[in-house]
């Protein structure tokens, strides 16, 4: 246990920062840690926290998606359209949102690894595409999700919100084993040395690639959630998420040069960034004053993180 | 040892070009099966290169790879992994950020993009304990392990691989002697079961103990192909340098203990890696800094420069007590320290930029030169004679060699009053060695000091006045005059007394 | 100047004129002076962004504050031509322009001290400004208004030359001759090949990082003052809109995001080919979606032109 916490010191300081946030919001909150109110937490902390997943497969490799959001925004209004009528249609609609996200990070990968260009000029040029796309399919937010499918994605299970079994599996369910596959343990070697990868006879171009679907179905799982919490299809939505994610994956310890870093610290990373908004929100603290304090938090975890480097005693190892 | 009559690795007529450096040219080589077949050559001989092609990390520009007698095309390492073709690279290919055991298996047979059930992981793990490095850790991150842990996970990844052939190119250079002799065990076992092994290393010992066939490169070329034994020490360095020893290096003039001292150091000190280290350099003296890597002397040097904090002792240049707290402080003409950084592609020059621009950079900031006068650089160019297709061209166009002659001219133009070297002949041809030993020389005699690290003890020997030897970062000894040999040496870098012994030769 | 001048910066202009001649095929009126003056007009506010990202995208880094810096300069020079103080309607452009030096610096700080990923550092800046803005004007639109000088320089004209594009010009001649005729422009580019080499051929990188991001600073700061002199106001958000199209144009013009290589002539030919882009597809009234669609793929295009034009050479 000890072993672990040492080396995924990240991930540990992320968690307990999370906790001690949580237990000051649910303590200021009006009505207490009711379910009620967890829902709604973990409902908008999820929605962010796939997106942080998204970006962490982009920056793991030492890329990074500006196209997080787009995503969002094109599965998003795919969804206000395929998620009525029957159960089995709906299912399908579902496996469609994903698959849509999958192909738009496939794209990406294909134009990056094949067209040898910037991940960030690249997810900048198709962020463009896919919010065409979006508003070709909803010109203006409209559309409907079933509210049965929504309302059990979005509510509680037994008292515990939806939102936390999602995460909840998506850490047990799907990190934790991926972590242990040739393509889990590849995208770390990728990021943190391509040198080194290549020699160990890794094919990064493909381990490229699938890192940038993954991003992609990710963007879709977070498009999809999206769709289960306002129930309607928006073309408008992928500015805030792109730069956000980018934060919260920073939060939760993922370092930008990659190769360091998990899935469970980008989920804590967003977790703690709406916890903090929501924090605000029954702080006390001036309502014209919360963005500022919002940002400077961020700042301050930031520059926090930043200060190892002052410790270092050779300059050149700034450099590295 | 097997002689089939099918070699189980052949290469004819590989050339390799860079750009306009030839780093092969015109190769036929062979390997068999069940021997060990060294290949020795200086740096910049075309060692590294023949093992990258056959490693697939490299294709070869012309020439044809043969293994088991059919053609075959490595278009990447997997494809020489398929053959069965395992290299162990001198440049470390563990992934920094990930655990010895999840580097273990992506380095596994099997490994692919699915589950990873850790076959070859007992095998791994039993190679490191025989060759003493049972105390490593499974679960350690591999950017936390010392380097000579690393070289042995290396070893490691690379027979759980259940190689055919396997290149050991610099396996064992930080490994200490003990570990060594296990590394050599191991080695001769696979030989015994029948795989090739292709063994580069600098130490003759270590090619005696192990080696069955030599190869000599030279120049990109292979020069002679051998059975141990067959050539005594001196014939083999004859045909890896293609001239005697002596005449790479300038007459070294009386020694002048009586000059100014430009540089000195007392009771340097700096985060347990530099012990409190006390030396002078005087106008006109070639000062030498020798060891093994890491002991601390690559350290200092930098501390020289300012790229040290929170460094303890004093320095003072030309009898002025002097704090330097960055290189740009160094260079200024009242103190004017020049540093020659070791690594010249990520330190000394700017790849992507022209030659000239990189000549300029280190003038631009002295408010007493123009940087954009030609005739700053020229006189050391011409005396280098760097070979280049127009000062416009990316110095990265250049081969190595030349890389360095740029670095030296770009420092030579602030005209340093002491100029300070890390080891600027590494990976170097010799003909440039030659000229790089003898402009040094020059500027000795013009009253220029220099202190020079070097892992080559013939420049400690031939070149300097003064030779302080680093171990674990102190200065053990400190040798000169007739004491500079290269028993003295080679003891005090293993900081142990020297014995009385016959030269090697 | 002229030895910035390559392929890959005249790629824009080739664009320009693609785009003009094919857009006056079914727009004549596209050839129109003035037509063509308006669009070099509202060129000059992307293209002002564009020169100070230009610097900081030589460096290496990039700055994701400009659309709050820009925001930030509006309010406070409107605010300040708003009090009806004649010595602090003077004052609105110069402390506009000292808040954005200031911002950069603060940027600086984190990039080359604190060692922390601009991309990461430039955006929490960015959320505090945006914080500090709403803090100020209560998260409605600034009260205040623009001065006369500040309407002129967005909306004036000089010898039938809009006066918005002639400060871009003279600026943008301006940093390229100090980038050209300094030492500072040589740093700039070593830095962003190679820090450490640079770093320890004896330059003070720190200040040279400060420095690019204040001129970028300053940069943000003098089109939010020329863009509330075009509005007549100060607007939440004004910035936004900017961020990725100025990226787009130092790109499209040939400057490597990952440092070094390029230069302000192509982000000039950017800034014109991006902006009249955006013009003639709302001229030719293709709604908002097939807009974004075909914005994306003309960049995709231009830039997968650029490598592949590379692969070929090598």
């Amino acid at each position: 246990m000890l072993d672990y916490m040492r080396s995924n010191r990240r991930e540990v300081i992320a968690g307990v920062v999370l906790v001690a946030l949580l237990s000051a919001y649910l303590g200021t909150h009006p009505r207490g840690a009711s379910t009620y109110v967890m829902t709604i937490w973990a409902n908008q902390c999820l929605i962010l926290g796939l997106a942080a997943c998204a970006q962490f497969f982009a920056v793991v490799v030492r890329g990074i998606d500006l196209s997080v959001g787009a995503v969002m925004a094109l599965t998003n209004c795919v969804a206000s359209y395929v998620l009525e009528g029957s159960a089995v249609g709906m299912a399908f609609g579902m496996v469609a949102v994903v698959a849509a996200g999958a192909l738009c990070g496939l794209l990406n990968g294909l134009i990056i690894v094949y067209g040898r260009i910037q991940p960030i000029v690249v997810t900048l040029a198709t962020a463009s595409i896919f919010v065409g796309i979006a508003l070709l399919l909803r010109p203006t937010p409209g559309g409907a999700v079933n509210y049965d499918l929504a309302d059990a994605m979005t509510l509680d299970v037994l008292g515990i919100p939806t939102a936390l079994v999602i995460t909840a599996v998506a850490i047990f369910g799907f990190w934790l084993p991926f972590r242990r596959t040739g393509l889990g343990l590849g995208l770390y070697a990728l990021g943190s040395s391509e040198q080194a990868a290549f020699q160990s006879g890794i094919n990064t171009r493909f381990i490229r690639l699938a890192a940038f679907t993954l991003a992609g179905v990710f963007g879709g799982l977070a498009g999809l959630f999206y769709s289960f919490v306002t129930t309607t299809g928006d073309a408008g939505i992928s500015a805030g998420f792109t730069l956000n994610s980018i934060a919260a994956v920073v939060l939760g310890g993922v370092l930008l040069r990659g190769g360091v870093g998990s899935l469970i610290g980008a989920l804590a990373g967003a977790f703690i960034l709406k916890t903090i908004a929501s924090l605000m929100f029954f702080s006390g603290i001036p309502s014209l004053a919360q963005p500022l304090f919002e940002g400077l938090i961020l700042a301050a975890a930031i520059a926090i993180g930043g200060a190892d480097v002052l410790r270092a005693r050779n300059k050149l190892e700034v450099y590295a | 040892m097997s002689n089939s009559s099918t070699p189980l690795l052949e290469m004819r007529d590989i050339s390799m070009h860079f750009g306009a450096t030839k780093a092969l040219d015109g190769v036929d080589f062979i390997c068999n099966a069940g021997e060990v077949h060294a290949v020795l050559g200086e740096n910049g001989a075309g060692k590294s290169t023949l093992m990258k092609l056959i490693a697939g990390v490299l294709q070869p520009t012309h020439g044809q790879l043969r293994v088991d007698g059919s053609d075959v095309f490595l278009n990447a390492p997997q494809a020489a992994l398929r053959h069965g073709l395992v290299c162990m690279f001198q440049e470390l290919s563990l992934v920094p950020d990930l655990t010895v055991r999840e580097n273990l298996l992506l380095g596994a047979p099997a490994a692919g993009i699915g589950w990873l059930r850790g076959q070859g992981l007992d095998k791994a793990q039993d190679v490191l304990g025989r060759i003493g490095g049972a105390q490593i850790k499974m679960a350690a991150r591999v950017a936390d392990l010392t380097l000579p842990q690393r070289q042995q996970v290396e070893i490691a990844k690379a027979i759980m691989k259940k190689p055919r052939l396997l290149i050991l190119d610099e396996a064992t250079s930080a490994l200490s002697a003990s570990v060594v002799e296990k590394v050599f065990d191991l080695v001769r076992e696979e030989r015994d079961s029948g795989t090739a092994i292709l063994f580069i290393s600098h130490r003759f010992h270590e090619i005696e103990a192990l080696a069955d066939r030599v190869s000599v490169f030279r120049n990109g070329q292979r020069v002679e192909t051998f059975m141990k034994g067959d050539h005594d020490y001196a014939a083999i360095i004859n045909m890896m340098v293609g001239q005697k020893i002596e005449e790479l290096f300038p007459e070294k003039p009386p020694p002048r203990q009586d000059a100014e001292a430009v540089l000195e150091v007392r009771n340097y000190t700096w985060e347990g890696q530099v012990k409190d280290v006390s030396l002078t350099v005087r106008r006109g003296q070639i000062v030498g800094l020798g060891g093994l890597d890491g002991q601390g002397q690559g350290a200092f040097l930098m501390g020289l420069v300012g790229l040290l904090r929170k460094a303890d002792g004093t320095t003072a240049i030309a009898g002025q007590p002097t704090r330097i707290g960055s290189p740009k402080q160094a260079k200024h003409q009242d103190i004017a320290l020049a540093y020659i950084p070791e690594d010249r592609k990520t330190e000394g020059l700017i790849l992507d930029q022209s030659i000239q621009e990189n000549l300029e950079l280190a003038a631009l900031g002295r408010s007493d030169l123009d940087a954009g006068d030609a005739a700053l650089y020229a006189g050391a160019l011409e005396q280098l004679a760097l070979k280049h297709g127009g000062l416009e061209l990316p110095v990265s166009s250049l081969s190595g060699g030349n890389q360095q002659k740029v670095v030296l001219a770009k420092w030579l133009a602030l005209k340093p009053r002491c100029l300070l070297l890390a080891d600027p002949t590494r990976g170097i041809d010799v003909k440039t060695k030659t000229q790089i030993y003898a402009i040094l020389r020059q500027l000795a005699d013009q009253g220029t000091a220099i202190l020079l690290l070097s892992t080559d003890y013939e420049e400690l020997i031939q070149l300097c006045d003064e030779t302080h030897v680093f171990f674990d970062g102190a200065v053990v000894a400190s040798l000169s005059g007739d004491d500079l040999t290269p028993q003295n040496i080679i003891a005090a870098t293993l900081n142990v007394s020297p014995e009385p012994q016959a030269a090697h030769a | 100047m002229l030895r910035s001048i390559s392929i890959d910066s005249l790629m824009p202009y080739f664009g320009v004129v693609l785009l003009v001649f094919a857009g006056s095929a079914f727009f004549p009126q596209i050839l129109s002076a003035d037509y063509l003056t308006q669009q070099l007009q509202i060129a000059a506010f992307l293209g002002l962004l564009a020169t100070g990202a230009t610097i900081v995208i030589l460096l290496g880094h990039i700055d994701l504050s400009v659309p709050w810096v820009l925001t930030g300069s509006a309010i406070l020079s409107t605010s300040l031509v708003g009090t009806g103080n004649p010595t602090l309607t003077f004052l609105a452009v110069p402390a506009a322009l000292a808040f954005g030096a200031l911002i950069g610096v603060i940027n600086g700080i984190g990039v080359a001290i604190l060692r922390i990923p601009s991309m990461v550092w430039t955006l929490a800046v960015n959320s505090m400004l945006l914080g500090l803005a709403v803090l100020n004007t209560g998260g409605f639109n600034p009260k205040g208004e623009s001065s006369p000088l500040m309407n002129a320089m967005a909306s004036g004209d000089l010898l039938g030359l809009p006066i918005s594009f002639l400060i871009w010009i003279a600026i943008s001649v301006g940093l390229a001759a100090f980038l050209t005729r300094t030492p500072f422009g040589r740093y700039l580019r070593s830095i962003g090949f190679n820090e450490k080499a640079t770093f320890l051929s004896g330059v003070s990188t720190p200040s040279v990082v400060f420095a690019a991001f204040a001129i970028a600073g300053m940069c943000s700061a003098l089109g939010g003052v020329m863009l509330a002199g075009y509005a007549n106001q100060a607007y939440q958000s004004m910035g936004d809109p900017f961020l990725l199209p100025t990226i787009a144009a130092v790109v499209i013009g040939g400057t490597s995001i990952l440092g070094g290589r390029g230069g302000l002539f192509g982000t000039i030919g950017g800034a014109l080919f991006i902006t009249l882009l955006t013009s003639i597809l709302s001229v030719m009234q293709i709604d908002d979606a097939w807009r974004n669609i075909i914005f994306g793929v003309i960049i995709l295009v231009m830039l997968l032109f650029q490598t592949l034009r590379k692969g070929a050479v090598a």
